[in-house]
Order: structure tokens, then sequence, then C-alpha cells
């Protein structure tokens, strides 16, 4: 019997010929990660139960990237620890202020995981790395301290699902709204427990970029990873990044599927999601009349460099609504360079956003733009439960950079199309249906 | 039931389970760190726990004293996270549909039956796989991993 790529990769960690759904196993990890939430716990847990060394200290990352640059005397305490256990064993991989970034745009970009891993990580968005080809998936504090110390994981071998995007998408549609529109057809607990296997020729049109925050939302419909098969795309990202040997694996031609599905990319529109679960899914162009007070461009979903450059692409020339905060936060200190030298940040500051340093932030609600009672925000994270940015009464929409730049020059959710960008190729602007300038809806 | 409502993440730069108790469900119900007593189970419907991977959410549950969440379904990496960190979870989606708020109940977590002594009903569990229940024998997956590592 044929096996997906997901389960290829489980066997080969677990040290067996083949494994199939439901299967218990013990895997050997590939790398393994933290941060300043969950990695404190994990510390915590590994002094507890009496561990005095790792199992390698050039396969671990410990990143404090949530509350970076620190937000207040607790979370530099939990800073603080992570440090000193990183100093105590030698973990390289440990990046503060002015060399962090956020987790799961940095340890790609970094070359750290790669095609063929199996990699954990506490923190639910660890699935991000499903997009180079890699068995990834978030687990708790006390996985990652067995893992620090053992280099050993249990799984249960998910049921994997497959989903063919064929056709050719839209004018600014990414990877975003694929996702969005998936999460939208199977609900939050679509995928409970399973892998979802992400292929078909709209999917190799993508980019990499697009990849990771689809990969990044597996999570959002309860899988345990979302995976792209690696392809020329995937093989250029890696070639002279990863630093360990890539290993591609396939999904055999009889394996087996729990569920398939099939949708025609060309009929996706530009989506958000309602508050306050990533499956509300609706077209962004149909809710002009849902008034934003904030827009935030960034996270380990969207904040890489094509996500900085589709903000720019819709807020060049054009200028943040004056009843709008926008906030644009490149996820790594890479990315924010290389948007300074494009000029994007002079884009960003003539349309009056703000940029920030590399921080997870207010996606998690912990800084750097909270949400006070009733407030609305668009932004291109990937959670929007009730009182995840802020007060437990304020809204979050989620979307890709396009509509959340548009929707940040509007004053309301918006399109591109909506504020005047003409789409690649079309013949005369498409600005119908938007209200004046100025003007917002009522609420 | 999102772990963002079981423990808010403006709560996360606390980690003890004294401390983050008193913040359990606040963003659901302002009252609930209050009201919740120990011996207290919580019954919850499908995918409790789903979202962020945070294990201050069972902490923060183990925290208030409760000994016991009964749900229909449970997200994926809450349902590792309990497991890990001894907090007993037992799915039974009959259970979740005979009980009512303020319905006194008996749970046996090594046979996982549940009686409703308000309504007299009895219901069943979903029995643990095998390496789930050595998980439990060996007080958690730390000194699981330890015993079997040094045993290597």
């Amino acid at each position: 019997m044929g096996m997906t790529i997901t389960e290829k990769l489980l066997a080969r960690a677990a040290g067996k010929e083949a494994v199939s759904a439901g299967e218990l196993i013990m895997a050997k990890v590939d790398f393994c990660l933290g941060n300043d939430i969950t990695a404190p716990v994990a510390i915590d847990e590994f002094e507890k139960a009496g561990f005095d060394s790792v199992f390698d200290p050039a396969r671990i990352a410990l990143i404090p990237d949530h509350f970076t640059p620190n937000k207040d005397i607790k979370s530099a305490t939990l800073v603080k620890q992570m440090r000193e256990f990183a100093r105590r064993f030698h973990i390289e991989h440990f990046y503060e202020v002015g060399r962090v970034g956020v987790e799961h745009a940095l340890l790609p970009e970094l070359g750290l995981v790669g095609p063929g891993d199996v990699v954990v990580g506490a923190d639910s968005h660890t699935c991000t790395y499903g997009a180079l080809g890699a068995f990834a998936t978030g687990v708790g504090s006390t996985d990652l301290a067995g893992a620090m110390a053992t280099g050993r994981v249990w799984f249960r071998v998910p049921a994997s699902v497959k989903f063919e995007f064929s056709g050719a998408p839209g004018p600014f549609l990414t990877g975003k709204d694929f996702i969005l529109y998936l999460i939208g057809e199977i609900g939050v607990d679509g995928a409970l427990y399973e892998a979802m296997e992400f292929t078909g020729p709209a999917i190799a049109g993508l980019s990499m970029d697009s990849r990771f925050s689809m990969a990044n939302m597996a999570i959002e419909a309860g899988a345990k990873n979302g995976i792209f098969a690696a392809d020329a795309t995937t093989k250029a990202y890696v070639k002279g990044r990863f630093r360990r040997e890539s290993l591609y694996a396939y999904s055999d031609t009889d394996a087996v599927y729990a569920r398939v599905y099939a949708w025609d990319a060309s009929r996706i529109p530009l989506m958000v999601a309602k508050p306050h679960l990533p499956g509300n899914a609706a077209a962004a162009a149909d809710l002009n009349d849902i008034a934003v007070d904030q827009v935030v461009i960034g996270s380990c979903t969207n904040g890489r460099i094509e996500d900085l450059r589709q903000a720019a692409e819709v807020l060049r020339g054009r200028k943040v609504h004056k009843d709008v905060r926008c906030i644009v936060i490149p996820a790594t200190q890479a990315v924010w360079r290389q948007a300074m030298t494009e000029g994007l940040f002079e884009v960003f500051l003539e349309a009056e956003a703000v940029v920030s340093a590399p921080t997870c932030g207010p996606c998690l609600g912990g800084h750097m733009g909270i949400l006070a009672p009733g407030e609305r925000a668009v932004s291109t994270t990937n959670r929007n439960f009730i009182g995840r940015m802020g007060h437990p009464t304020s809204e979050v929409y989620l979307a890709g950079p396009y509509v959340a730049a548009a929707s940040a020059v509007a004053g309301h959710v918006a399109t591109p199309q909506q504020v005047g960008l003409k789409a690649p190729g079309a013949q005369e602007a498409v600005a119908a249906g938007v209200p004046d300038k100025g003007e917002r809806s009522a609420r | 039931m999102d772990t963002d409502q079981i423990i808010a993440a403006r709560y996360l730069n606390m980690k003890t389970a004294e401390e983050l108790a008193c913040h359990l469900m606040e963003d659901c119900d302002a009252e609930f760190p209050q009201k919740v007593k120990a011996g207290d189970i919580m019954v919850a419907r499908e995918n409790f726990g789903c979202g962020s991977s945070r294990e201050h959410a069972p902490i923060a549950i183990k925290g208030a004293g409760v000994p016991v969440v009964i749900a229909k379904s449970f997200a994926r990496i809450f349902y590792r996270n309990a497991f890990n960190t001894g907090l007993p979870i037992l799915v039974a989606p009959e259970a979740v549909d005979g009980i009512s708020e303020g319905d006194e109940l008996e749970v046996d977590l090594e046979t996982g039956s549940i009686r409703n002594l308000t309504t007299g009903k009895d219901y069943q569990a979903e029995a643990l796989p095998p390496f789930m229940r050595e998980l439990v024998a060996a007080g958690g997956l730390l000194p699981y991993l330890k015993k079997s590592t040094s045993e290597r």
C-alpha cells in the first residue's frame, strides 16, 4: 500500500519501513523550537524532570518573539530564563532584539528547517514549515522539554486529506485567500488530527511566501500539519540557504486519503474571515459596510517581503484613512532591511502607516497595537478568536495584505479594486461601489 | 472553545498554576475564576482547546482545582498537552448531551465511566489507547521519556 508524504516522513523518523494512519509512534525530531511564552514552561519541566543535557544544541531554537522587545518586567524575566538556559547548554540558535524575528518566518529564512525534516515547535503555527515539504507540527511545552532532552516525540500518525486547487486565480489573489476559502468550506475542525496535503496546478503557481501563509493556517482547520510536495519553487528557495541535506518525499499514486477536495481557484474571491472564527469566510468585496479602526500587516502568516510588497502596491500614492491606524510589522530583520532597501518604507510613511520592529506583538493581543472595547481590526494574522487582539468586545477580520491595505485606505473592509487599483492587465480602473473618500458607512 | 478564551494571551507573561487560575475563562465569563471551586468538572462541546499551543490552558484548569474535563472532542494540541501534563480528559459526546450546568457527577478515571447523579444516567467515555495509558501510568511524558531513555 502506498504512503503519503506525511506518512513517509513519519515512517523515517520512527525508524520503520511504513506507518499508517492511527498508529502511535515514537519519532526522532530533526529540529525543535520554543518561544518566550512556551519555552520558559518547557525549561521548568525539563529541570523538574531532572534532565541535565540536551539532545543536540545545534537542533534547538529558542526564539523570544511574542512579547519582543520585552513589553514588561514579567516578559523580560521569561526571556532572561531562556537566555540562561541557552548559555548553559550552548544552544546556538537563540536570537534577541536586533537579530530575532517572528519564529516561523525566521527559521526557514535562516535555513534551519527544510525539505524532509520532522520538526516540532511549542507554538501552534509550527505547521508553517510544511510549505517546504517538511512534517512540522505544534506541540506543548512538555513535549518541547522532552524533545530538547531526548530528541524524541510521540505522534499518532494522522490520516491525510488532499486539497486540489485548479484553475487560474483572479487578480490580487494570494495563498491567504486560498486558505481562508478552504477553512470556510471545511470548518475550524474540518481536518481535526489530520494531515492537509495541498496540491494541484493552481498550487504550483504559488510563491513560497504564499505557501508559507497557507501551511501556517493548517492548524486553524484543526490539522496536525499542512504539507506541499517540494517543486522547483521550493528547491530555488532552499538552495544556498538550508544548512542540512534536503530529503524530497512525494506521495505515492496509491496513497490513501481520508477525503479529497477539489476546488476551482478562479472562483475564489478575495477573502476575509469574520469574527470570531477563522472559518467565518466571506468575500471582502461584500463587506464595505464594516468600518475599521486598525489594520495590522505582519505576523508569521503574512509578514514576509512579498506581503509587504503587496501592501505597498496598494498604499503607493494613497493615504491611510484618517480614522484608521495602520501598523506594518516586517517579520524579520532581513525582511525589514529588504523592505527598506526597496523603498517600501517610503511608501508606508507617505501613506501615514507606522513600521514596527519585528514582533508577534498585536497578533495575540500582546502589545504594539491592542484594541479597545468595541474596536475593529483588519489583520493579516491567523486568528480572530474573541479578545484575540485586545478587549473581549473587539473584533478581528482576517485577510491577506492586499485586502488589509485596501481596507486601511478605505476605512472599511475593501478590495484593491475598490480603492482604484488596476488589476494587472486590466484596461480600466474598477472603483465602483466605494463610498467617497472620507465617508464611512455606519457600523 | 479556544485557548485564548481559556487563558487570554495578556496573562501569558505568567506561568504558575496559581497566577493563571485567577484568570481562567475570564474573557468568556468574567466571574468564572471566582465561581469555580475545587472539584468542579468542566464539560464542553466540540474542539475544546483549539488554537494556540499554550500549555498555560491545562495548567490554569488544573490550578483551579478542576479534576477532569469532559468534551465531545478536543483539539489536538490541547489533547496531548493534557496527557503530557497530567490533566485527565474524557471524550464522551453522549455524556455531554446528558449533562446540564450544576449537575453532580461521579467519574471513574480508570474505567472512563461517568454517572450523572442528578439525572441517574450512566455514560461511558472513549477508551484510551494502550500507549496513552502507559504515559499516564508513568506519571506523564517526561518521566516516561526519562525511563525509556535510560533503558536504551
